[in-house]
C-alpha cells in the first residue's frame, strides 16, 4: 500500500508544514448529567502508530467515535488530514478505516458478503473489491471460514471480519477501537504485522487499548486519557520517562488501592 | 436453600417490572388476560360439577393432557422458555441436587403460566366435590399433575437446551410458529367441527388416556366419584410413576448439561458464495438491495412476514368459504401491499447498531434508501400483483381488476415511500437482531406506538385518490374510474417513491450519527 504524500505543490527546497493524520480540538460530550469527553484536543502525526490508552470509562470510545463521525460532538471538532470531518463528513470518511467498538455488525452475511458489503458501499469497482476481499480474508486467517454467517463466527473473529471491512478500501487512517479483544495470539501477531506495514509505508493507526504492555511494544507514541480529559500525549518514551508505562499510567490516573483488610481471605 | 430460591425468583420478577413503567402495564395486561381465561375455565370444571361424570371425567382428562402436551411443546417452539432461574448460572454455586431441583420445579409456579395451570388444576377440586374421596383424590391428582407440567417442561427444555441455543434451530422454530397463530381462526373451528361430529371418539380416547402417563392424574377425581378405587388406586401408582420418571430423567439430562458447553453445531464454509451481491449491480445502491434482500431470507424478524404473506389469502378465502361473500377477497391484494409497504418502516431500528457501517462509510443516503426500497418491491411487486388477480380467479367481476390493480399498486409504492422517510427519522422498538421475532423489545413503547399509527393514518391520507376511485366504481358501476385507477395508482405512487426516497436520503445524510445515537440506546 502506498500513499500520496500531502501538499504536492509545496516547493521542493522548504519542507511542508507538516499536516496531522488527526487532529481534535476541543471535543466534549455530555450524556445526560455526565461528561463523557471534556474538552480534548490531540494531534496524531501523519504515519505514526498511536495508542490510546485509559482506565474504564475514561472516554476513549466516545472520543474517538466523536473523531470519526459516529457521534456528533456537543463542542469542537475533528480534521482528518486537514479535512473538517463534521463539515465535510463524505471526504473525511474516505480517508479513514473505521474499527468501532461495541457496535453490531451485518452478522446475517458470511464474512466474505460482510466485507464484500463494506467495499461496495464506498463505492469501489466490483473486480477491485473481490480481489482485495480474497487476500484480507487470508491475512486474517479466515478463509476457511469465508462462507460462514457471522453470526456463528467467535468474538475473536467477529473482530478480524469487522478489522477486514476497515481495511478494504486502503485507507491514509486507520481508528481501531479495542482492536485485540478476544483475538487469539497467534491472529494479534499477525494483525500486528499487517498493521506494522502499514505504518510503515506511510499510513496512520490509532489503537485505543488497556492493556499497557501490548501499547508500549506496537506503538511509537501514546496519548493517555482520564475522566475525559487528556493527562498527557507524545512518544511512548517521552511519556513514560523511564519508568514502564504501566507504572506511569497507574501514576498518572490514579486510584491505586492501598486498603487494608481482607485478612480473612488468607486464613483459609 | 428451596426458600432461597424462590425468594430469588420473586426478586427477578420485581426487578424486571421495575426497569420501566411500561413493563408493568405489559405485565398488567397480561395478568388480566391470563385471569379472564383461568376465570372461564375454573367456571367451566364448575358447571361440570352438577353434569354427567362420563362428561366431566372426558372434559377434565383431555384438558389436563392437553396442558401437558401445552407445557411440553410450546416453551420449545416459541424458543420463549422462561430462563430466569437457567440451571446454568448455579454451576459455581454447588446447591445439591435434590434442592436445587426441588427449587426451580417450585419456581416454575411463579409467573403467568405457572399460577394459571395451578388454579385450573384446583378447579377440578370443585369439579369432583361430589363426595369427599373424590375430592381428595381431585387434588392429589391436580397437584401431580401440574407438578409434572413443571418438570415435564423442564425435561424438554433441557434435552434440546443445545438444540435450542442454536441459532438455525431458533430461525426456523420463530418462523414456523407463526403459521398456526396466523392460522388460529381456520383450526379453531376446524378442531370444533370435528369435537362436535365425534363425541364418542373423544369419550374413548380420554378413557384410553387416563390410562397412560398423559392422564392418569387428571383422572383420579371421576374414578372415586364413581367409586371404582381399584382403577384410582392404579391410577394414582401410574401418575405418581409418572412423575418420579419425569424427575429421574430431569435430575440425568441436568447433571449431563451442566458439566457439558452447549455445542454450536456450524460447519464451516469456504468463499465462493456472495448470493444476492452477485446479481444486484456493484454500486452502494445495488449493495444496500443485496444486502436487504439476504436478510428478508435469513433474519427471522423480517422472514416471518414473508411466511404470514402466502397464509393471508388461505385466511381470506376460508372466511369466504365460511360467509359464502368474496367481497373481502377483492382487498387481499391491497392488504398485502400495505403490509410488506410498510414493514420496511423499522428497517434500521432492526439493523440496530450495525447501521454504524452505513455511517462510518459515509454512503450516500439516498443510495441507502434506493437499496431498501427496492429490495422490498423485487418481491412484493409480482406478490402484491398476483394477489391483485387472485380474486377474480375466483369469481369475482373482472371489471373491478383495474382498480383493484390501481389500488393495490398506489398503496404499495406510497407506502414504500412513506416507510423511507420513516425508518429515516424514527425509531422504534423492536425485537433485537438474533432475537425471537415474539420477543418484546426494549425502548420506547409510546414512541413506537405513535410512529407506527401516525405513519398509517398518513399512508391512509396518501392513497385516498385511489381509493375514492374504486369507491366511486363500486357506487357508479361505471369501468371508467377503473382504468383511470390503473395508471393513476402507479405513477402517482411512483411519484411518492422518488420523493420518499429523496427526502429520507436527505434527512439521513444529515442525522446519521443523531440515528445512530438513538439506536445505540436500545443496543
Amino acid at each position: 500500500m502506498t500513499f500520496q504524500q500531502p501538499g504536492p505543490h509545496a516547493p521542493e527546497n522548504q519542507p511542508p508544514p507538516p499536516v496531522p493524520a488527526l487532529s481534535l480540538r476541543g471535543l466534549a460530550k455530555r450524556f445526560g448529567g455526565k461528561i463523557a469527553v471534556d474538552g480534548l484536543s490531540l494531534d496524531v502525526p501523519a504515519g505514526s502508530f498511536f495508542g490510546i490508552v485509559g482506565p474504564n470509562g475514561a472516554g476513549k470510545t466516545t472520543t474517538l467515535s466523536m473523531a470519526t463521525g459516529l457521534l456528533r460532538p456537543d463542542f469542537g471538532t475533528a480534521f482528518v488530514h486537514g479535512v473538517d470531518v463534521w463539515r465535510q463528513p463524505l471526504e473525511a470518511k474516505k480517508l479513514m478505516g473505521i474499527l468501532p467498538d461495541g457496535v453490531r455488525l451485518f452478522d446475517r452475511l458470511t464474512g466474505e458478503q460482510l466485507v464484500t458489503y463494506a467495499g461496495l458501499l464506498r463505492g469501489m469497482d466490483k473486480d477491485v473489491v473481490s480481489g482485495r476481499v480474497a487476500e484480507l480474508l487470508a491475512a486474517l486467517d479466515l478463509g476457511p471460514d469465508a462462507g460462514t454467517l457471522v453470526v456463528d463466527y467467535s468474538a475473536g473473529m467477529t473482530k478480524k471480519i469487522a478489522l477486514a471491512s476497515a481495511l478494504i478500501h486502503a485507507p491514509r487512517l486507520l481508528v481501531l477501537d479495542e482492536p485485540f479483544e478476544s483475538v487469539d495470539p497467534v491472529s494479534a501477531a499477525n494483525i500486528r504485522d499487517i498493521l506494522d506495514r502499514y505504518v510503515a509505508s506511510g499510513g496512520t493507526v490509532i489503537v485505543s487499548s488497556h492493556v499497557m504492555d501490548l501499547v508500549q511494544r506496537m506503538c511509537d507514541h501514546v496519548a493517555v486519557v482520564a475522566a475525559g480529559r487528556l493527562l498527557a500525549a507524545g512518544t511512548v518514551d517521552e511519556v513514560r520517562a523511564g519508568a514502564s508505562l504501566e507504572d506511569r499510567f497507574v501514576q498518572l490516573v490514579g486510584g491505586r488501592n492501598h486498603t487494608e483488610g481482607l485478612e480473612w481471605l488468607r486464613t483459609f | 436453600m428451596v426458600a432461597h430460591l424462590l425468594r430469588l425468583k420473586l426478586t427477578l420478577l420485581r426487578n424486571s417490572v421495575r426497569r420501566s413503567p411500561w413493563q408493568l402495564v405489559g405485565l398488567g395486561i397480561g395478568v388480566l388476560y391470563a385471569l379472564g381465561l383461568v376465570g372461564l375455565a375454573i367456571a367451566g370444571l364448575l358447571v361440570l360439577r352438577g353434569q354427567d361424570a362420563g362428561l366431566a371425567q372426558t372434559v377434565v382428562v383431555l384438558g389436563g393432557a392437553a396442558a401437558l402436551l401445552g407445557w411440553a411443546v410450546i416453551p420449545v417452539a416459541a424458543a420463549a422458555a422462561d430462563m430466569t432461574l437457567d440451571p446454568a448460572r448455579f454451576t459455581t454455586f454447588a446447591v445439591p441436587m435434590p434442592q436445587l431441583l426441588t427449587g426451580l420445579a417450585l419456581g416454575g409456579l411463579i409467573g403467568i403460566p405457572g399460577t394459571a395451570t395451578a388454579l385450573v388444576a384446583l378447579g377440578t377440586v370443585g369439579t369432583w366435590s361430589r363426595s369427599l374421596p373424590a375430592a381428595a383424590g381431585a387434588l392429589v391428582g391436580a397437584v401431580l399433575g401440574v407438578l409434572s407440567c413443571i418438570v415435564l417442561s423442564k425435561v424438554v427444555t433441557t434435552a434440546t437446551a443445545g438444540l435450542a441455543s442454536s441459532r438455525r434451530f431458533k430461525d426456523a422454530s420463530a418462523v414456523v410458529f407463526l403459521i398456526p397463530l396466523v392460522l388460529m381462526g381456520p383450526i379453531v373451528t376446524g378442531v370444533a367441527e370435528g369435537i362436535a361430529g365425534s363425541g364418542d371418539f373423544l369419550a374413548a380416547l380420554a378413557r384410553t388416556l387416563s390410562w397412560t402417563p398423559a392422564g392418569a392424574a387428571w383422572s383420579l377425581g371421576g374414578e372415586l366419584a364413581v367409586g371404582s378405587y381399584g382403577a384410582a388406586g392404579l391410577k394414582f401408582l401410574i401418575a405418581l410413576a409418572t412423575l418420579a420418571g419425569l424427575a429421574l430423567c430431569w435430575k440425568l439430562l441436568l447433571q449431563r448439561a451442566l458439566v457439558t458447553t452447549p455445542y454450536a453445531g456450524t460447519s464451516k464454509k469456504r468463499a465462493g458464495g456472495l448470493g444476492f451481491f452477485r446479481l444486484f449491480p456493484a454500486t452502494p445502491a445495488g449493495a444496500v438491495a443485496a444486502r436487504s434482500l439476504s436478510y428478508w431470507l435469513r433474519d427471522p424478524r423480517y422472514s416471518g412476514s414473508l411466511v404470514v404473506v402466502p397464509l393471508l389469502p388461505v385466511l381470506f378465502l376460508f372466511q369466504a368459504t365460511q360467509t359464502g361473500s368474496y367481497g373481502l377477497l377483492l382487498f387481499v391484494g391491497p392488504l398485502t401491499a400495505f403490509l410488506l409497504a410498510w414493514s420496511i418502516s423499522t428497517d434500521v431500528s432492526y439493523d440496530n447498531t450495525a447501521f454504524a457501517l452505513h455511517v462510518a462509510t459515509g454512503v450516500r443516503g439516498v443510495h441507502d434508501r434506493l437499496g431498501r426500497a427496492v429490495a422490498c418491491l423485487v418481491f412484493a411487486l409480482p406478490v402484491v400483483v398476483g394477489l391483485s388477480v387472485l380474486p377474480f380467479l375466483f369469481g369475482a367481476d373482472w371489471q373491478l381488476l383495474p382498480g383493484v390493480l390501481g389500488l393495490s399498486l398506489g398503496v404499495l409504492f406510497s407506502g414504500v415511500g412513506l416507510s423511507s422517510v420513516v425508518s429515516a427519522r424514527y425509531t422504534v422498538a423492536v425485537p433485537l437482531p438474533g432475537d425471537s421475532p415474539f420477543k418484546k423489545p426494549p425502548g420506547n413503547v409510546a414512541q413506537t406506538l405513535a410512529v407506527q399509527f401516525g405513519g398509517m393514518g398518513v399512508l391512509l391520507v396518501l392513497v385516498i385518490p385511489e381509493a375514492a376511485l374504486l369507491a366511486a366504481q363500486f357506487v357508479t358501476g361505471s369501468a371508467l374510474p377503473g382504468w383511470i385507477n390503473v395508471v393513476l395508482g402507479p405513477v402517482l405512487g411512483l411519484a411518492l417513491l422518488a420523493a420518499g426516497v429523496r427526502l429520507g436520503g436527505k434527512w439521513l445524510d444529515a442525522r446519521g450519527p443523531e440515528l445512530l445515537a438513538q439506536l445505540a440506546v436500545n443496543r
